[in-house]
């Protein structure tokens, strides 16, 4: 169904940015104008769950080109979830970063690039083509270049380097892949791909191109290759690696989503067998990481691996009941590691060091931060009825059923249980050397306060609440987006109008 | 024609490669450039070389190129040499801030 609501997801953050732009000195301007602008966005994302929930999947014709020679924009069930908790989590860390980003940063265009990068991670669940997402993913790259670089510290230089360097030969390799896509089936809009390559059958070339996809998406999602990511992470300042944390990483994912459940479904034994080991990899070599680092910053960094990891283990089995667990807890994850990722900067803000060793008894003056960090912490483990249980439960009871036809999934769900228990133990790590124990600091030796800190910390806790507690009434949400990304006919009909 | 540019691009690629390889800032700056040339030679040759062929369909015309791939790299290009500027700006900045444009000494053993 043609909607015209469909582009303004990218279109507000990107007029909202260049209006900032315009206005460099005015800084009350650009705070309450960028929240103004995530608002609305928010809104209008929920307007489109509920729109996809009554007429199906909702595109919109660029320039009112038809379908494959076009660039169509696409919102199904998944991409407005994902929008709306993007620009949720969008709100919550720019209200952290009003209190915490500083005003030499604020100065030099801090919130416009903030809204450059939300553009793209919109444009990238938006669009219904593969070239599009090329470019959705430089022009939020690109912002994140500059925003990791943005303060000029020598940490914050020396990781910018890696991270540029990494992601512009990744975005290279991505264009390979397109070329080579192009020149063996002859079209770029996602829902024709998912035709011509049904038609002319996933044969060893083609599955040859689809890893070389699979090795792109890895690299910007971090699965197992990941080697880039907990130090330009751990280089940013807590509200920019909030938001990498939590968004970032998730739209590699949403592309590896997109790719293997909608073009190259035909050959799970290769492709689908290849994310799980190297999910199980992931989540292997990020849960040692995470139980072996003591500096908050890392241990935060390798919790993203691991969830990486975790979702993509879901991905993997490729049964429907795993596919609702892993949107469940896509959407978790994305709530939970911006939480996480804010918890810890203000640790780090009142004790002046991320070292874990140099902190001791937090809980004393800061009880709620302590509380939250104590629920955040159970709910990335998947203690019920926080929000990580749901996903959890569903992606490894279905690896454990599918194990009985195959053994490797009985590794992949042992593994992904084992990672579980990794979690808690590097996040109990914090909480035990961080809150508990002898408070040194007293009230007027912290080096910052945490005034406006918590207040977006509590909004993404109560959210997690509600999406554990809640859950049953979000099912019949979460069920059309899974029915959808298991039928690409749904997608394929929506977009060339035709019936397949 | 298309056996000539294969061998372009594994040319340029393996230049590009051996570039990125190397310690010196500058040079994986280079690497990454020219990577992203051998790129966009690819995707014109995948599109189909033609001579003398317009980028219209019409009545007329008896061969016509594909325009779809030199929509792709013009967009590619620029998006290239966006982050081509980028990365030399930031290199010298971190040249200036850290003193040294070897990748060795960038490694960032708990120095701060």
């Amino acid at each position: 169904m043609m909607n015209n609501l469909v582009v303004l997801p990218l279109l507000i953050p990107l007029l909202a940015g260049l209006i900032m732009a315009m206005f460099r000195k005015n800084i009350p301007f650009h705070r309450w104008f960028s929240l103004f602008s995530f608002s609305l966005t928010f809104a209008v994302s929920l307007y489109l769950i509920h729109q996809v929930s009554i007429g199906g999947i909702q595109i919109l014709e660029l320039g009112g080109w038809p379908a494959p020679f076009g660039i169509v924009l696409v919102v199904d069930m998944l991409s407005a979830l994902l929008l709306t908790t993007t620009s949720f989590v969008g709100i919550a860390c720019i209200l952290f970063a009003f209190k915490s980003i500083g005003e030499e940063r604020e100065q030099f265009y801090f919130y416009p690039l903030f809204q450059f990068l939300i553009t793209g991670v919109n444009g990238s669940f938006l669009t219904g083509d593969l070239f599009n997402l090329f470019v959705c993913f430089e022009v939020m790259l690109i912002s994140s270049y500059v925003l990791l670089s943005l303060g000029g510290t020598r940490i914050q230089f020396r990781e910018t380097i890696k991270y540029v360097v990494i992601n512009s030969l990744s975005s290279t390799l991505f264009l390979v892949a397109v070329a080579y896509l192009y020149a063996s089936v002859g079209t770029l809009n996602i829902a024709h791909l998912s035709i011509r390559v049904a038609e002319a059958g996933q044969t060893g070339f083609m599955t040859t191109i689809a890893i070389l996809f699979l090795t792109v998406f890895s690299l910007k999602a971090a699965l197992f290759l990941f080697f880039w990511l907990p130090g330009s992470y751990s280089a940013a300042p807590t509200a920019i690696a909030a938001v990498f944390g939590a968004l970032l990483t998730k739209v590699g994912i949403y592309a590896i989503f997109r790719m293997f459940y909608l073009v190259f479904y035909h050959q799970p034994e290769i492709t689908h067998a290849l994310m799980g080991v190297m999910a199980a990899l992931t989540m292997l070599l990020g849960g040692i990481g995470a139980v072996a680092h003591w500096d908050i910053r890392n241990i935060l960094a390798y919790n993203v691996i691991i969830g990486v990891g975790f979702i993509v283990s879901g991905l993997a089995v490729f049964t429907y009941v795993a596919l609702i667990g892993v949107i469940y807890y896509i959407i978790h994850d994305m709530v939970m590691k911006a939480l996480l990722f804010l918890l810890g900067g203000t640790m780090i803000r009142i004790v002046g060091t991320s070292k874990l060793k140099e902190m001791s008894g937090l809980i004393r003056n800061h009880p709620l931060l302590g509380w939250l960090f104590f629920i955040a912490a159970f709910s990335l483990a998947g203690v019920p009825p926080l929000s990580g249980f749901i996903g959890k439960i569903l992606i490894i009871q279905e690896g454990l059923a599918k194990g009985a036809a195959n053994a490797g999934f009985y590794w992949l769900a042992a593994i992904g249980l084992l990672s579980s228990l990794m979690i808690i133990y590097s996040l109990m790590k914090i909480f035990i050397n961080g809150f508990w124990g002898e408070t040194f600091l007293t009230r007027n030796m912290e080096k910052g306060s945490t005034k406006g800190l918590l207040l977006p910390c509590v909004l993404l806790t109560t959210v997690g609440i509600l999406w554990g507690v809640g859950a049953e009434i979000f099912y019949p949400v979460i069920e059309q987006a899974a029915k959808s990304m298991l039928n690409p006919n749904f997608y394929i009909e929506a977009v060339l109008r035709e019936v397949v | 024609m298309e056996t000539l540019m294969a061998v372009i691009i594994g040319i340029l690629f393996s230049i590009g490669a051996y570039l990125i390889l190397s310690k010196s800032l500058l040079r994986i700056i280079l690497g990454s450039s020219v990577i992203a040339h051998g790129t966009h030679l690819l995707i014109i040759t995948m599109g189909g070389l033609k001579t003398g062929g317009p980028p219209i369909l019409g009545g007329r015309a008896d061969s016509y190129t594909d325009p779809l791939p030199q929509a792709l790299i013009l967009t590619a290009i620029v998006i290239n040499f966006a982050l081509t500027a980028f990365l030399l700006v930031l290199a010298y900045r971190s040249y200036a801030k850290l003193g040294t444009d070897n990748m060795d000494q960038l490694r960032g053993i708990n120095d701060e």
